[in-house]
């Protein structure tokens, strides 16, 4: 080529005004009403059952029984030094296990991604067994092997006045439960780490260990931070162990609670819940957008290959050991809430029995029923609800985009026991009069667990070429027929999973409803809760034990429904040419 | 594609709505990512596209042509100006609506739906008659030679095939107007070929007016009817392929398209169509100068595409030392340092006589017919 020719036109900065443009895009906008009115109607329940709840609390908290602005609630409050303990025990609580849970978290997940070990399988399934299990279980195991009664303190020991209650128990039980978390949000920081660079670091001569401390170990450290603050959540947010296990030991969700249906003191409740949010908000918003933009971790879309793993016995065993321990405290755990289901009297008499699993079909039927109900209801609600939510929020651009993926993901911040609260003081009077109904109960499983359907869908949409769409588009199918048609198809395992999700979430809650539940819409959890204050264990056992089996033949209808092609095939026009 | 009579029929006799396509004043202003700045990436962009047309947009890749080939199928708004298709705006209608097909650089095919599906789509969409659906799914399977393969999946057929899906699943709707974004840049060379001379068969057979966005040049050539040269975001030049090789506008259109050369001169006069300029200190008479016409005294180009200049060992105007000579078999080309410039050039003659040789020096000789004047 002769001489290099100069850029003819330099690209001009025009200042255009945008509003034209702007004006142009709400008039398309307009000739998509279906589009138009799910964005609306998507913004209308967000406002009524996430805004306007927390707006009460926080109304009700500066208010005096007349209703004017008044600061004396929140005084009283603060100059009272057993609140102030209760918080510093939340908080110290939720440190505490968001360390353990982490480093445990850490170690399966580096055990099952990095190290070639035998039962990786069986370790992978221990490690996820917890979250899918009903609430109590694990501090009704603890009351049976520490308690009083327990198998080990009183039965091999022979140590009578053991206390169970407090602190160490709390943090026992709450590392076991959210472990899980730690370890699937590891799993996948450390699944990411493309192989290829720890490959090029073993190549250059280095040791595992060294790989792991300059390679690994920095760049899952996003991870590791995401896992703290997400177990952290989680620990403050806990109701139903720290209810029964914790004793003297006072934590915010609990107090909020022993407050407005104690004390009925309200306003104090309603303070003491957002003593409780706003850590659990900062947490959250401190993962989302300070810790989203820090990873290194990049998604090439490419099928990552094969990892090698290590298989030298050195690294092997010491991890092989820990897991295996660890998983057999958890099969512990629940195998002794299993026994216990079946046992006279726990700790008196251990002869087998099926009275317990009677009583539960029988005076405790209504309350299982509802709970399957209620969660059927509400699990298609929210699944379908998160995938338009993620829809709409990643692949449409609308006024509000940013509030609407923001409120929407904000109930994953917001303790159950605040949205709990919230519920009773928003919808107790017209025109939002649900108080006792199941209304009321579905609308709280829905709010509470769209999130981990909307985080999986938007994940999962992000990686969809958006072009797949717009040919749909460009082929005359409008928004709602190319949701339905093309984007709802695709997203199929994240639906999946955010079904699954909403489902065991629904069965085993119990701080979003404690305050929501009436005498026609018991649940099953708030029967176990009083089955515990009356003591009656081994039929909160036999409980549990029938609730796990209702949410696995739940997941596998879902899995049938939803995976393995569900619907017939649509007919075709006699494809044949 | 060999031809199939009775499957082309149905896509001739589309529909009589008129499908030209016109683009006025457009411009494309976006945020930038990074600062407050907004970039325009269409600036003023004025274009027409008649009925049944083949029109390429080329330019290099970042100048806009997916750009305005989404403001076209409705998928961004203009920032200005406005679209027509047959006479009628589309500002406000949406893409669903304006009854353009877009045949995608990733092709965009329904992963979940086997072949017959993802062509049927479109027809399903329309809710027309299930035996309609299937008689125009069929023919258009058919007319891309996909007949066979009609239950099995994107992910199970090759780039090649997928390819035809893609365009059987935008020509069985019968658009108005077909838009094409690189539509062939992810086949190997070869296949490559093979397609753009069918695509544009097929075009001209089903007469749709169309829109093709494409990087490579060659591929420009070979399968417009019309070249829109486009450099960030401003059309150089628009013509036909012919047009554009002989007479570029400009030197970004003349080094884009070919391999030009530049030769400093200075304008002496114009004299009707005739321009006589001075070049190394001797007058030439240009008989062909093209409209760019640079003002009389001014310093311009003389450009001039390697077969317009022939190397000679008798003295001319210019002379210079050959730095470079590679064989091609039909043809050899050299690099001639002249005066500080590189000149290159190919010669035809590839007798073993007549070669010249690396550091030999040699005089070369313009023609004047195939020189043009640009600034
Ligand atoms: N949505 C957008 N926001 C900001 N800049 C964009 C956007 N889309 C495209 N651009 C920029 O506009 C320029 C032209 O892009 P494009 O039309 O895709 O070019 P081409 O198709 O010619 O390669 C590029 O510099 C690109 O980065
Ligand atoms: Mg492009």
């Amino acid at each position: 080529m002769g001489t290099n020719a100069a850029p003819e036109t330099k690209a001009v900065t025009v200042h255009a005004k945008g509003s034209s443009q702007r004006k142009t895009a709400a008039l398309k906008l307009l000739r998509q009403p279906f589009l138009v009115l799910a964005i609306i109607f998507i913004f209308a329940l967000l406002a009524i059952f996430i805004i306007f709840p927390l707006f009460k609390i926080g109304r009700l908290s500066l208010t005096d029984d007349k209703g004017v602005f008044t600061l004396e609630g929140v005084k009283e409050i603060f100059s009272n030094r057993s609140y102030w303990q209760t918080f510093w025990n939340s908080i110290k609580l939720g440190l505490i296990v968001a360390c353990i849970s982490t480093f445990v978290g850490y170690i399966f997940a580096y055990a099952t991604t990095r190290v070639k070990m035998p039962g990786g399988g069986f370790f992978k399934s221990m490690a996820t067994l917890p979250i899918i299990s009903p609430p109590f279980i694990l501090s009704l195991s603890m009351i049976f092997l520490f308690g009083r009664q327990g198998l080990i303190t009183k039965g091999l020991l022979h140590i009578e006045d053991f206390d169970v209650y407090g602190l160490p128990s709390l943090i026992l039980v709450q590392s076991v439960s959210f472990f899980p978390v730690a370890y699937l949000t590891l799993t996948g920081i450390l699944e990411s780490i493309d192989s290829s660079v720890e490959d090029a670091a073993l190549n250059l001569g280095a040791s595992r260990w060294h790989i792991f401390r300059t390679v690994t170990l920095p760049l899952s450290v996003p991870g590791i931070a995401s896992s703290f603050l997400l177990v952290f959540i989680q620990s403050l947010e806990d109701f139903s162990n720290p209810a029964v296990i914790a004793g003297r030991y006072t934590t915010l969700a609990v107090e909020a609670y022993r407050l407005i249906t104690g004390m009925y003191d309200t306003r104090g409740g309603s303070i003491l819940a957002i003593m409780l949010l706003v850590p659990t908000l900062i947490a959250f918003l401190l993962q989302k957008y300070w810790l989203n933009g820090k990873s290194f971790v990049t998604v090439t879309g490419k099928p990552a290959q094969q990892r090698k793993k290590t298989s030298d016995p050195h690294i092997v065993w010491p991890f092989f050991v820990i897991c295996l321990l660890i998983s057999l405290f958890i099969i512990l755990l629940y195998g002794t809430v299993f026994i216990g289901a079946f046992v006279k009297t726990w700790g008196i008499n251990y002869h087998l029995t099926l009275d317990h699993f009677r009583y539960v079909f029988s005076l405790g039927w209504d309350s299982l029923r509802n709970s399957i109900v209620l969660s059927t209801l509400a699990t298609p609600i929210t699944g379908i609800l998160g995938m338009v939510i993620a829809y709409l929020v990643v692949r449409k651009k609308f006024p509000g985009r940013r509030v609407m993926e923001f409120t929407s993901m904000l109930t994953s911040a917001i303790p159950g026991t605040v949205l709990g609260i919230g519920y009773i003081l928003a919808f107790n009077q017209k025109p939002f009069l649900f108080t006792g109904t199941a209304f009321i109960l579905i609308m709280a499983f829905t709010f509470r667990n769209m999130p981990v359907g909307i985080e999986s869908g938007t994940s999962t949409l992000m990686q969809i070429d958006k072009s797949i769409e717009e040919a749909s588009t460009s082929l005359g199918a409008g928004s709602g027929s190319t949701f339905l048609k093309i984007t709802l198809p695709l997203l199929k395992q994240a639906f999946f999973s955010g079904l699954v999700y909403s489902f065991v979430r629904s069965m085993t809650a119990v701080s979003s409803i404690i305050f929501l539940v009436s005498p026609r819409w018991n649940v099953a959890t708030t029967r176990i809760f009083s089955l515990f204050e009356i003591s009656k264990y081994s039929d909160a056992a036999a409980y549990s034990i029938i609730m796990i089996a209702v949410i696995l033949v739940a997941i596998s209808i879902l899995n049938f429904l939803v995976l393995k092609g569900g619907g017939k095939k649509q007919q075709k026009e006699g494809k044949r040419a | 594609m060999s031809t199939n009579e009775a499957g082309e029929t149905s896509f001739r006799a589309f529909s009589r709505r008129s499908s030209n396509v016109t683009l006025k004043n457009i411009t494309k202003v976006f945020a930038s990512l990074d600062t407050k700045k907004e970039i325009t990436v269409v600036s003023n962009v004025n274009l027409e596209i008649a009925e049944g047309e083949m029109v390429t947009l080329l330019g290099p890749s970042g100048c806009g042509k997916t750009t305005t080939l989404r403001m076209i199928a409705g998928f961004e708004d203009p920032s200005a100006g406005e679209i027509l298709i047959g006479g009628l705006p589309m500002t406000t209608v949406p893409p669903n609506k304006r009854g353009i097909s877009l045949v995608f650089q990733s092709y965009a095919l329904f992963p979940h739906l086997d072949i017959w599906d993802n062509v049927a789509y479109g027809l399903r969409v329309q809710k027309l008659p299930k035996a309609e659906v299937a008689e125009r799914t069929r023919k258009a399977i058919e007319l891309m030679q996909l007949q066979g393969m009609e239950h099995r999946f994107p992910a199970q057929v090759s780039g090649g095939q997928q390819q035809r899906i893609a365009l059987a699943r935008a020509i069985v709707i019968e658009p108005r107007v077909l838009l094409f974004d690189e539509p062939l840049s992810n086949l190997d060379a070869k296949l490559r070929e093979h397609m753009r001379d069918e695509l544009r068969s097929l075009q001209k057979r089903l007469g749709i007016t169309s829109l093709y966005v494409t990087h490579d040049q060659s591929e420009a050539m070979a399968i417009s009817d019309r070249v829109v040269i486009m450099n960030e975001g401003v059309i150089m030049q628009i013509g036909t392929p012919r047009e554009i090789y002989e007479k570029p506008s400009c030197r970004f259109v003349a080094n884009f398209i070919g391999k030009a050369n530049f030769i400093p001169c200075s304008v002496v006069a114009y004299e009707n169509e005739q321009a006589i300029v001075s070049v190394n200190g001797k007058t030439m008479r240009l008989p062909e100068p093209g409209s760019r016409r640079p003002p009389v005294g001014t310093q311009a180009n003389l450009c001039v595409r390697p077969e317009g200049i022939r190397l000679s060992r008798e003295e001319t105007i210019l002379g210079g030392k050959v730095t470079r000579a590679t064989y091609y078999g039909s043809h050899v080309e050299y690099e001639i340092e002249v005066n500080g410039l590189s000149i290159v050039t190919e010669q035809n003659e590839a007798k073993e006589s007549e070669l010249f040789h690396i550091g030999e020096s040699a005089w070369i000789k313009l023609q004047p017919e195939l020189i043009r004047l640009l600034d």
